[in-house]
């Protein structure tokens, strides 16, 4: 699985080579795949109808052979312009519509957007709320990392069983949200001020012995993918990422810290409690396909640590601020920019308020989207089956890359 | 601690002269006041705030358009007078009209001193079809797709961006769909039946909209 790394394009950050003066589209030309043939290179389309493309997504791919010398994104079948719907509706009625932006972690969009109007209003939230979230925002990343992986193997060939085995512990976590918020997976939990509904001290301990059952799973999962020689073979020196580029890029989340980029917002910015658990940051070495996914697998156990500390702690107490109004809610006139670390990477709302109940401008930052930016600089010089992989290792969902 | 805004403000017309900076302030409890670049010095600015050695601001996190309808604002304005050999002063409601235009707004963090938001807004003119701003890609990568993004949904095109394109709608799309006067077409697949409320509906869509006048000429590619 070598590959030439002649070929191999030599990232500069801001600076875009002749890669995109390749194809000068005739504005006249009809648009099509004849007329983007050029020389000797052969233009496929991969997806949006593709088992590995996590959803309807394509990447227009010119081929040397079996080698990427040119890789264009292509965006938008999932688009229905979210963000025109949120400045319709009122603050509260996007909270459900944001579990549908990354419907992997409903939890952590929400929290996100709450974060951000608590912020535009300066509301304050109650201890066991931000306990409960906090929980609730590690186990979404566990299980969001934990499918990934399966994914992942998936993506290289190893069909369904280690999918399979990812599912099977996912869907203890989903079976917790269902019990709390009446859904697996569209949880439309929090509340501006706190959470819509408080958990009985049953579901804590079930919540608990799910979370101690974890390293046992993972334990038997690592041991499935970190010394096994095809996945190191297809993963390692695959799609390799500088620290340069990906700063300047804006890559966030665990595809940037795979980098060697201590940058964790949950550190940074000290957002909810953090600052009162003790977890370290996983940080890579290469930036290679490898690093990103071991950045997985070790974030995990960082989570079940958090977790662990969470359950102790969590005070009994209100779940939402009782002063927050729920009907008519206007936030005064201002604006504010609100993120947290998903465990796609930075998620983050802009909201501009003109005192009115709907939002006069209502923004996702979506960390799957822009963390595509590099995608063809990652690709440039491997093989099609190389894409595959790294395309599954930056993570994406398409629900909040088109929006 | 990061600088405060007119720190920053003050180390830019240090070093950049003629550099015309204003800050937009944010009357909101998130304190996230913003500074308001022309647009000539706009690229300068933000190869400064990036390079800096105190600011630092390697990573732009969010980039994003704002569309401001022609709006009115009514200010209370205290005037001198002199009435009766007396000088006074008097307050007096005034209204401004402030003309319509786009914005797009960048949010500025530092990985490296870890310190940020720093928030800047590029104006343009006025909301014509073919609104034009500096593109700052060449500066911070991560503003290539958000740009396009802006471009697709807004209609501002960036100067210098390399490859400005629409990116969520298809290229064949009309319009610019996150504009406040945006009419959405009653069906995208077929011609609506032209009778009673449909038909009502169908000419309120065909109606003129003096802003995009020429728009349709506009293709995605220069």
């Amino acid at each position: 699985m070598t590959v030439s790394s002649g070929a191999k394009r030599s990232a500069v950050e801001g600076s875009r080579d002749e890669t995109f003066k390749l194809t000068p589209r005739d504005p006249s030309a009809p648009l099509g795949m004849t007329s983007r043939l050029e020389g000797e290179l052969m233009e496929v389309s991969m997806g949006p109808q593709h088992p590995s493309t996590h959803g309807v997504f394509r990447m227009n791919v010119a081929l040397d052979g079996e080698i990427v010398r040119k890789l264009k994104p292509v965006f938008g079948y999932l688009h229905r312009n979210h963000e025109k719907i949120g400045e319709n509706t009122s603050y509260l009625g996007s909270m459900p519509y944001t579990d549908r932006l990354d419907y992997f972690c409903s939890m952590t969009n929400n929290w996100a957007y709450a974060l951000s109007v608590e912020k535009l209003s300066g509301i304050e939230v109650p201890e066991r709320a931000e306990y409960l979230r906090i929980i609730l925002a590690e186990l979404t990343r566990l299980q969001n990392h934990a499918s990934l992986l399966g994914f992942l193997l998936s993506d290289m060939g190893a069909w369904g069983t280690p999918l399979m085995y990812a599912f099977r512990e996912r869907e203890k976590i989903l079976d917790l949200f269902e019990s709390l918020s009446g859904s697996r997976m569209m949880c439309d939990y929090m509340r501006f001020g706190g959470c819509r509904v408080d958990a009985t001290a049953d579901w804590l301990a079930r919540a608990k012995m799910i979370v101690d059952a974890f390293p046992k799973f993972l334990d038997e999962f690592e041991k499935l993918i970190v010394e096994n020689e095809i996945l190191i073979a297809r993963t390692q020196e695959v799609g390799k990422l500088s620290a340069d580029l990906a700063i300047s890029a804006g890559i966030t989340g665990p595809m940037l810290r795979a980098c060697g980029v201590n940058y964790d917002i949950r550190k940074v910015d000290g957002y909810g409690f953090y600052p009162r658990f003790k977890f370290r940051i996983p940080l890579g070495d290469h930036g290679d396909t490898y690093d990103r996914l071991m950045m997985r697998a070790l974030e995990m156990r960082e989570s079940i640590s958090i977790l662990k500390q969470a359950f102790e702690q969590i005070p009994e107490g209100p779940v939402i601020n009782p002063k927050v109004k729920i009907r008519a809610f206007r936030p005064a006139v201002g604006e504010a920019y609100g993120r947290i670390e998903a465990p796609k990477g930075e998620l983050g709302f802009y909201l501009i308020s003109d005192g009115s109940p709907n939002p006069y401008r209502y923004r996702v930052r979506p960390p799957s989207f822009i963390n595509l930016t590099i995608l063809e600089d990652l690709c440039l010089g491997h093989t099609v089956a190389d894409v595959m992989v790294i395309l599954g290792s930056v993570d994406i969902v398409m629900g909040e890359v088109d929006r | 601690m990061m600088e405060s805004l007119e720190q920053i403000k003050a180390r830019i017309e240090t070093n950049l002269p003629g550099a015309r900076i204003d800050i937009v302030p944010n009357p909101g409890p998130s304190q996230q006041s913003s500074l308001l670049v022309d647009n000539e010095h706009a690229v300068d600015v933000a190869r400064l705030l990036r390079t800096d050695p105190t600011l630092q601001l390697d990573f732009c996190s969010n980039v994003t358009g704002v569309d401001w309808l022609d709006r009115v604002v009514t200010k209370k304005v205290k005037v001198k007078r002199v009435v009766e050999g007396e000088e006074k002063e008097e307050e007096e409601t005034q209204q401004e009209k402030i003309l319509g235009h786009l914005e797009a707004v960048y949010h500025l963090y530092s990985i490296t001193q870890k310190h940020g938001p720093v928030i800047i807004r590029m104006r343009t003119a006025d909301r014509a079809a073919e609104a034009r701003l500096p593109s700052l890609t060449p500066i911070w990568r991560s503003a290539e797709f958000q740009e396009r993004e802006i471009f697709d949904l807004y209609g501002i095109r960036f100067d210098g961006h390399p490859d400005m394109r629409r990116i969520l709608m298809w290229d064949e799309f009309k319009d610019y769909p996150m504009r406040k006067d945006y009419r959405e077409p009653d069906d995208y697949e077929y011609e609506p039946t032209p009778h009673d409320d449909v038909l009502e509906k169908a000419k309120q869509h065909y109606a003129p909209r003096p802003q995009l006048d020429g728009a349709e000429n506009i293709t995605a590619q220069k």
